[in-house]
């Protein structure tokens, strides 16, 4: 039987981190990740962890030792918030392109001007369109799980993942997680294949500049331009949604939790108001929900899991009963909509679900969100569409508007 | 069934170990919800700083800061002048004060239950001391198990002797256990 242990949500990446038997470690102090990487030094000084601990001067660097490790086939490991990932941005998009299966927490903090090390998700989200799979954890047993799965996905797509977790709600609050035992993970994750990019015996360029149409190599070959290689990542993460869910289940074969794959619902079979959010926000909403169904409204809760690749059919399927759609996010697209509410907007069109849509974006820079406040803002939305208010732009919740 | 419990302390004073040693203890008493958290932001010494530790027998699902806590133990009572501690209790709370003083000397807190416990005299009598200064915080743990009766002496001693070897965890064990001895209750109106 595993056993319980009372941490914070760093400590559960450190400790996935390592029992993933990562080879190279590179990564910059940022708060409020900076725990992740004292402890994979503390492993690694120690000789619990036989891995590289590369120390760097920047973010930028962190990543791009990642990606020169994995290129000779080393499992990687980095992690950062916020301006740490803005920071590494460039070479976020060439791990992605280079097709490495580097795995990345980002530990949730606000975006500055003005500073902020405060939690919400606009440092992850903002890197949307960089190729990498964006998972999101609610808890700390989800972040221990998930930084597992994380390598077994990105080692059978060949794809970066980035596994997010809310900063100081998750990272810094300690809660029991069940550890697993290394025999079982060891079994989960065998040791990584080496890529082959780099072979004395084969010599050969790696990302060279590339022409807009394809062309033969030196040996007559005929070769991939860039839109094909594009082509080919895009293909990968949607091909990545079938892994997901397929390492999603095998996990929870083995170890027993099943954390939903692509997303989770609570409450939702049958429920008419749905309830969509992504990360911390979404077990705060748990207890809300409970509060709202002893109350007789039929509420249920999605909590989308896979942000990138998005699951469009998945997300179609659960909300396709709904009378009403209440999105929660710590995240906007300036000038547009909660950038979740966006999302699903998006995978809704065309489909047969058609009703109200309110959105909420809340806890921006850290700003508390409790049940009561998510509890009062599902009363005064449903309130709203009562009266005809079917589609408002994206409320601000808890904050001065005026 | 839950606590809500906030801890008052200054930076470097262990707060959040406190916090999680609580944590642990309840744990191992069966409480299968527990979280445990620091007022979220930057640490400084000798500042005011509050941890939280939310216990219950189901899942806890809210990662929220804790607004009102059931009991509050006061590490630091120069805090008291500065801090209104009422406000932030629920009705018929509990606050645990390190104090050379008796809970009747307080009688701002009629309304709740007061316990008080001279945590520092104690914790120089046992030689628990970190760069010369007393260690309040394992003493606090011990004050609030007897004043609540949430967790056990024996839960206590066990996080205790995992979490510490040798010297320092028998000296950590007998500050917790006079502690426990020494706290004095007053309930609710008495």
């Amino acid at each position: 039987m595993s056993k319980a242990i009372i941490m914070t949500g760093n400590s559960a990446a450190a400790l996935a981190a390592k029992m993933c038997r990562i080879q190279v470690v590179a990564a910059y102090p940022i708060t409020p990740q900076t725990s992740i990487t004292e402890a994979i030094s503390n492993y690694v000084e120690s000789g619990e962890l036989k891995a590289e601990y590369v120390r760097v001067e920047s973010e930028h660097s962190a990543l791009t030792v990642c990606i020169a490790a994995s290129t000779v086939g080393a499992r990687a490991f980095t992690s950062t918030s916020s301006h740490g990932l803005l920071y590494m941005h460039e070479q976020v998009h060439w791990a992605a392109g280079s097709r490495l299966p580097i795995v990345m927490c980002c530990v949730n903090r606000g975006v500055g001007a003005p500073w902020s090390i405060f939690n919400d998700q606009q440092d992850s989200v903002s890197q949307r369109d960089t190729g990498w799979i964006q998972l999101y954890c609610r808890d700390n047993q989800e972040i221990i799980d998930t930084v597992i799965q994380a390598y077994k996905i990105a080692e059978a797509v060949s794809v970066p993942v980035m596994v997010c977790y809310d900063g100081f709600v998750l990272s810094h609050t300690m809660m029991p997680v069940v550890v697993p035992m290394q025999e079982q993970v060891d079994a989960f994750l065998p040791p990584l294949k080496t890529s082959g990019h780099l072979d004395t015996a084969n010599p050969r360029n790696i990302n060279p500049v590339v022409f807009p149409w394809r062309r033969a190599d030196s040996q007559g070959v005929m070769r991939d331009g860039y839109m094909e290689i594009r082509y080919k990542l895009h293909s990968a993460l949607n091909d990545a949604r079938g892994v997901i869910t397929q390492v999603n289940g095998e996990y929870a074969r083995v170890f027993g939790r099943d954390h939903g794959g692509l997303l989770w619902d609570y409450n939702a079979n049958a429920a008419e108001i749905l309830i969509v959010a992504m990360g911390s926000i979404a077990s705060e909403s748990m207890p809300a929900i409970d509060s709202l169904r002893a109350q007789g409204i039929n509420v249920g809760l999605i909590g989308v899991r896979a942000f990138r690749p998005f699951p469009k059919l998945e997300v179609r399927e659960k909300l396709a009963g709904a009378k009403a759609i209440i999105v929660l996010e710590k995240a906007i697209s300036y000038g547009h909509d909660g950038a979740l509410a966006c999302e699903l907007k998006a995978a809704l069109y065309g489909s047969a679900v058609r009703v109200p849509f309110h959105s909420y974006v809340a806890g921006l820079g850290g700003r508390d969100v409790n049940a009561k406040e998510i509890e009062a803002a599902i009363t005064d939305s449903l309130k709203q569409i009562a009266e005809g208010n079917l589609e408002p732009p994206t409320h601000w919740l808890n904050c001065r508007t005026e | 069934m839950g606590y809500d419990i906030v801890w008052h302390g200054r930076g470097g004073q262990g707060v959040v170990v406190a916090a999680h040693i609580l944590a642990q203890a309840a744990y191992l008493e069966g409480f299968g919800g527990i979280t445990s958290a620091p007022q979220f932001g930057p640490e400084r010494r000798g500042a005011p700083l509050t941890a939280s530790t939310r216990i219950s027998s189901t899942t806890i699902r809210t990662v929220s800061q804790v607004q009102k806590a059931d009991i509050a133990v006061v590490l630091d009572p120069s805090l008291m002048r500065i801090i209104n501690i009422a406000a932030t209790l629920n009705d018929g709370g509990l606050i645990v004060i390190n104090t050379n003083l008796q809970p009747h000397d307080f009688p701002a807190y009629a309304e709740y239950a007061v316990a008080t416990c001279d945590a520092l005299h104690i914790a120089n009598g046992c030689g628990l001391l970190k760069d010369g200064s007393a260690v309040v915080n394992a003493p606090m743990v011990g004050a609030l198990a007897r004043a609540s009766g949430i967790i056990s002496l024996s839960s206590l001693e066990k996080v205790f002797t995992e979490r510490f070897k040798g010297v320092l965890a028998s000296v950590n064990l007998m500050a917790v256990n006079e502690a426990y001895v020494a706290t004095i209750l007053k309930k609710r109106g008495e």
